[in-house]
């Protein structure tokens, strides 16, 4: 596979890992009643669709980054790929 | 000798070969098979599971019957199809899956037994006694099923990996490749063309066509010239593209060496990865047979195959020269083979056509409206029995070509979900929905394999490729050619009551797919399995469609409604050893040497593969003869003066920023933003899960400058964490991160005689207890000017120091302090030391971390500070992990010279040992030297409730058990007076 790096452009996938699920973003307030069980969720559950899915590459053999890559996991079809930072920083705003 | 005259051979390079140690003469162009042929020789194997005499079916990478093992020694191949076994003078080739000689194969009797054999066999018979399964069933079935043997030696071959980059990937060079090649090279476009024969020119080389009035080799040879002028087509022969991968990346095993004696100082094969933007697929396509009762026997091949050979090769498929050929068709195809023979001089008994109208194109006997419906010959072709309008006869012939229709190589398009579409126009399947984005199909692959059709079609798909790119592409003229007549009837096989073979590889014949709709597996998925069809090396390229005709006859439904079978990579067989493209043995893995590497090894180090690193385990001295002597005197020394030890794969990760004091907070279970500069602070790390995740120290160099230090084993994935946290959870704090593992050698400086050796290499630093307490750090010089780095930590609960400087001069260090140390006793120390060292202090290390503990548990659950967030800190406080009651504690043999072995589980002394009773389990142990004792580490239930307590170490798959006292898990100096003074 070839994952579009936003800054790098298209690059082999052999120089990422894989970590799964991008909801590992959504870390949950520690400080809210419930977050046991909030984080309990975080850390355990993951989605696994057939179809698009957005997931958490590491450019490991590249610049470090974190990227989200929404990918249709039945075509291998790569919509986006998006600096988690960039993901990350937007969410809060 | 059954040569005929011409073909594209080289008379002037005779080969010499053996098969089955029989010595053979080829010609350079000749393949295993067509020498053989050439040699008379049809009986070239024996049959899957009936053992029947086999001969040669096909003319390509397709064949199903003639595998043999080539070559001898280690570098012999089992299941080496003979017709695409390239000649080199010194073959040597055998036969295989027989017991006894090839013409009487003891294994033969599975025919005579072959109707206990019928698919399905295997699953009914051998289900009971259940036990007889794997001792007898089993051992026994793999004895006498299976095709060739591995030589089981090591292969003594060298592989390669290549990545090339082109606009145009043409696969396949015949013509419609040739004709795309062209069409994109004379634009301009980066080309890559790959063929799997040796020769390009795919089916031009093998039939009569004129191209221009001339043969169509003569053509190739231009194209072939023209293309080699041209910087942008690499032409790459030998080379099967055998996968299509995501996003346009196809893999090919390029086969550089194997028609080659040896490889002497080349790679046997290369694997290639190429990445097209668009890529033609001009794969040919592989005729169908028409089974019909004993359609098995050598001398019955494909009638396309038939006229390969006699055109390509020169070589006639018969006993002896002047033996009647005849052929056996349901349509036009088959007459082109009759007339090729003629031409060459073969005799031809005549064409059987199942067709009524059928009329003979040359000067040949037609049976028109007729079938073979038999055959005799026990080790090949005698007579075959011709049934014409109710009446049979029996006609002596050498050789007779089957020719069923066509099936476009349709392989590559079906590998992304691409769905083969049935084209009744053809009888055939051919590409369809899906598939692969920007592969086109053309060509013979695309169901248009007339020579005209095929040039065409080949120009057509390079100049839609070249527009989807936005390249000009220039008309090209392609050279004057005729498509032979193709018509054919849906005849699929000739109905009898004796065998007639759908699958000669897995010998499945029309009364196994019978059978199989008798037992309801009907799907295609179902009738492959319960029959094996398709499977093995040939994947069913030659009997898939054949099946499917009959089930479709049983079900009678259509053949796209009884569906067909899509293909997964490879096309081809693809050995093993390419795919590991050389990383085998010393390269399966990139290994990392130390700084001080070479001085250790000019030491007389033991090493020990720690990760990818290779460390000292241990440093064998002149009369030591066992490694506990060294390591006992090692770490004695370190105890009494002073040790080095080489520390420089634990990982190191630079953290710098206005913000690392908060950033190292939400890491660390413990709290580092207090840190004061110039200090160091022992840091956990958790899982977000709440488990112990890893450990190492955080050094603070400056306000906005930590450097932290994690095990070896984790130092790529905390670094990788680090990462995430960064990036992924906090991107608003103002921190950066990089990983310096590589960059700075670090050597252990340990023993209460470190602080005299280190005062003899610092420029000037002041290193008394009150400039330079315990855990202190600082940059400094050393040696008249080298920047270095001091830590006043200690892994070994003695006065210590780590110090690091550049990586390039840690041997120089190294040298330098034992040079400077001599007078000290210095003493150099392993991995091995360094355990025994940390397991007397009772430091926790990879068996204390193992993912399932807790920082409760390792002593250390005061240091996860409430205070704050970290991460694992909301989960570490959840239930089961807060009420978690095991503690890590030193354990001390009561016979000291008795191992508590690492493993062994725990129990209150006298208690029955079971599950509900397990209190814990040891974790590390060696000999302690300096206590005279085995010693271990353990997890024990209440541990630190329970000093003084004697407990059972249960260690039940050696059968032992042993009495340990339980003590403190610092077992050297418990107050820490030796690390503070």
């Amino acid at each position: 596979m070839l994952i579009p790096h936003p800054l790098l452009g298209l690059r082999d996938a052999q120089e990422f890992t894989y970590l799964g699920d991008a909801s590992l973003l959504n870390r949950p307030d520690p400080a809210t009643p419930g977050a046991e069980a909030a984080f309990c969720d975080y850390v355990f559950l993951r989605d696994n669709p057939a179809g698009v899915h957005r997931e958490l590459w590491f450019h490991e053999q590249g610049d470090r980054s974190w990227l989200v890559v929404t990918r249709n996991t039945l075509t291998h079809e790569i919509l986006s790929a998006e600096l988690a930072s960039d993901v990350k920083a937007g969410a809060a705003q | 000798m059954t040569r005929l005259n011409g073909g594209l051979i080289d008379r002037t390079r005779p080969l010499n070969f053996t098969f089955n140690s029989k010595a053979y003469q080829g010609f350079e162009g000749d393949t295993l098979a067509s020498a053989l042929l050439a040699n008379g020789v049809r009986l070239m194997g024996r049959s899957f599971k009936y053992h029947r005499p086999r001969g040669v079916i096909a003319a390509g990478s397709e064949e199903p019957n003639a595998l043999v093992e080539l070559r001898e020694g280690a570098r012999a191949e089992p299941n080496t199809r003979a017709t695409v076994a390239e000649l080199y003078d010194g073959l040597s080739a055998r036969s295989q899956n027989h017991v006894g000689p090839l013409h009487r194969d003891f294994m033969a009797v599975n025919d005579l037994l072959s109707p206990f054999f019928a698919a399905g066999f295997y699953y009914k018979t051998f289900m009971w006694p259940r036990a007889f399964w794997e001792k007898l069933y089993e051992p026994a079935i793999r004895k006498a099923a299976g095709l060739g043997s591995l030589s089981m030696l090591p292969d003594p071959d060298a592989y390669d990996r290549g990545y090339l980059h082109c606009d145009l990937l043409v696969i396949g060079g015949g013509a419609a490749g040739l004709a795309a090649a062209l069409t994109a090279g004379r634009a301009g476009a980066q080309v890559v063309l790959a063929d799997e024969d040796f020769r390009l020119g795919g089916r031009l080389l093998m039939e009569s066509d004129l191209l221009n009035g001339a043969p169509a080799h003569d053509w190739v040879e231009t194209v072939r010239a023209e293309l080699d002028s041209l910087p942008n087509v690499r032409i790459m022969t030998r080379t099967t593209v055998f996968g299509v991968f995501d996003h346009g990346i196809y893999g090919a095993v390029e086969r550089v060496a194997d028609h080659l004696a040896s490889p002497g100082d080349k790679v046997r094969q290369t694997l290639w990865r190429i990445t097209a933007k668009r890529a033609v697929l001009a794969a040919g396509a592989t005729e169908r047979h028409i089974p019909f009762a004993d359609n098995d026997r050598p001398g019955i091949m494909l009638a396309g195959a038939l006229r390969a050979y006699a055109n390509r090769w020169a070589a006639a498929p018969v006993a002896a020269a002047g033996d009647a050929i005849a052929v056996f068709t349901n349509g036009d195809d088959g007459h082109r083979t009759a007339c090729d023979l003629l031409a060459k001089g073969a005799k031809v008994l005549g064409v059987i056509d199942t067709r009524a109208d059928a009329v003979a194109q040359g000067d040949y006997r037609v049976f028109a409206g007729a079938q073979v419906t038999g055959s005799k010959g026990r080790l090949g072709l005698t007579q075959i029995e011709i049934t014409q309008g109710g009446h049979s006869s029996w006609h002596a012939v050498g050789a007779l070509g089957v020719a069923g229709g066509w099936n476009p190589n349709l392989h590559l398009a079906s590998h992304h979900r691409g769905r083969p579409h049935w084209d009744e126009s053809l009888l055939a399947f051919v590409p369809g929905q899906g598939g692969p984005q920007g592969l086109i199909a053309a060509g013979a692959a695309a169901g248009k394999g007339g020579t005209a059709q095929a040039l065409a079609d080949g120009k057509r798909a390079a100049q839609a490729a070249l527009s989807d790119l936005e390249i000009a592409a220039p008309e090209i003229l392609l050279p004057e050619a005729r498509d032979a007549a193709a018509a054919q009837e849906a005849f699929r096989h000739v109905p009898g009551k004796k065998r007639a073979w759908v699958d000669f590889q897995n010998d499945v014949t029309v009364k196994d797919v019978k059978l199989a709709h008798q037992e309801n597996m009907r799907p295609v998925e179902h009738l492959k399995r319960w029959t094996t069809l398709g499977m093995a090396t040939d994947q069913g390229k030659t009997s898939n469609v054949s099946a499917l005709a009959v089930m479709a006859e049983l079900t009678g439904k259509t053949i796209p409604e009884t569906g067909t079978t899509i293909f997964r990579p490879p096309y081809t067989p693809v050995s093993l050893g390419v795919l590991g493209g050389g990383d085998t043995g010393k390269h399966f893995r990139p290994f990392r040497l130390t700084p001080t590497h070479d001085w250790a090894r000019a030491q007389g180090a033991e090493f020990v593969e720690v990760g990818q690193w290779m460390r000292a385990q241990y440093f064998p001295q002149p009369g030591e003869t066992h490694w506990r002597q060294s390591v006992d005197r090692e770490a004695l020394a370190v105890r009494s003066g002073v040790g080095l030890c080489d520390v420089t794969t634990l990982g190191k990760v630079d953290v710098q920023g206005a913000d690392a004091g908060e950033f190292l907070n939400r890491l660390y279970a413990n709290m580092m933003g207090t840190l004061k500069v110039g200090m160091v602070r022992y840091g956990l790390m958790l899982r977000e899960d709440g488990h112990a995740y890893d450990d190492g120290t955080c050094a603070r160099l400056a306000e906005d400058h930590y450097v932290v230090t994690t095990t070896t084993a984790n130092a790529g994935l905390v670094y990788q964490r680090m990462e995430f946290a960064r990036q992924c959870l906090w991107p608003e704090l103002d921190v950066q991160l990089i990983s310096t593992t590589d960059a700075w050698a670090q050597i252990a400086v340990a023993g209460p005689k470190s602080r005299a050796l280190l005062s003899r290499i610092v420029d000037g630093f002041d290193l008394s207890n009150e400039a330079f307490p315990f855990m202190a750090c600082a940059p400094l010089t050393i040696c008249n000017g080298l920047r270095a780095r001091l830590f006043r930590i200690s892994f070994s609960g003695e006065l210590a120091y780590e110090i690091a400087v550049p990586a390039r001069y840690g041997h120089a260090l190294m040298a330098r302090l034992m040079e400077q140390g001599k007078d000290l006793g210095v003493t150099p120390y392993g991995t091995e030391t360094l355990g025994v060292l940390r397991i007397e202090k009772g430091h926790a290390a990879g068996a204390e971390l193992n993912g399932q503990t807790t920082a409760q548990m390792l002593g250390l659950g005061r240091m996860v500070s409430q205070k704050k967030d970290s991460i694992g800190a909301v989960m570490s406080r959840r239930e089961g992990l807060a009420a978690e009651r095991r503690r890590l504690v030193g354990l001390k043999s009561v016979s000291p010279q008795e191992q508590v072995a690492a493993g062994s589980h725990l129990f209150t002394q006298g208690a029955a040992q079971n599950m509900s009773t397990d209190q814990g389990w040891v974790t590390s142990s060696c000999w302690s030297p300096h206590l005279q004792s085995y010693i271990a580490l353990a997890y024990l239930e209440d541990g630190d409730k329970r000093l003084g307590e004697i407990v059972t170490a249960a260690n039940p798959l050696e059968g032992r058990e042993l009495r340990a006292e339980v003590v403190s898990a610092h077992f050297v100096d418990p107050e820490g007076g030796r690390l503070r003074d």
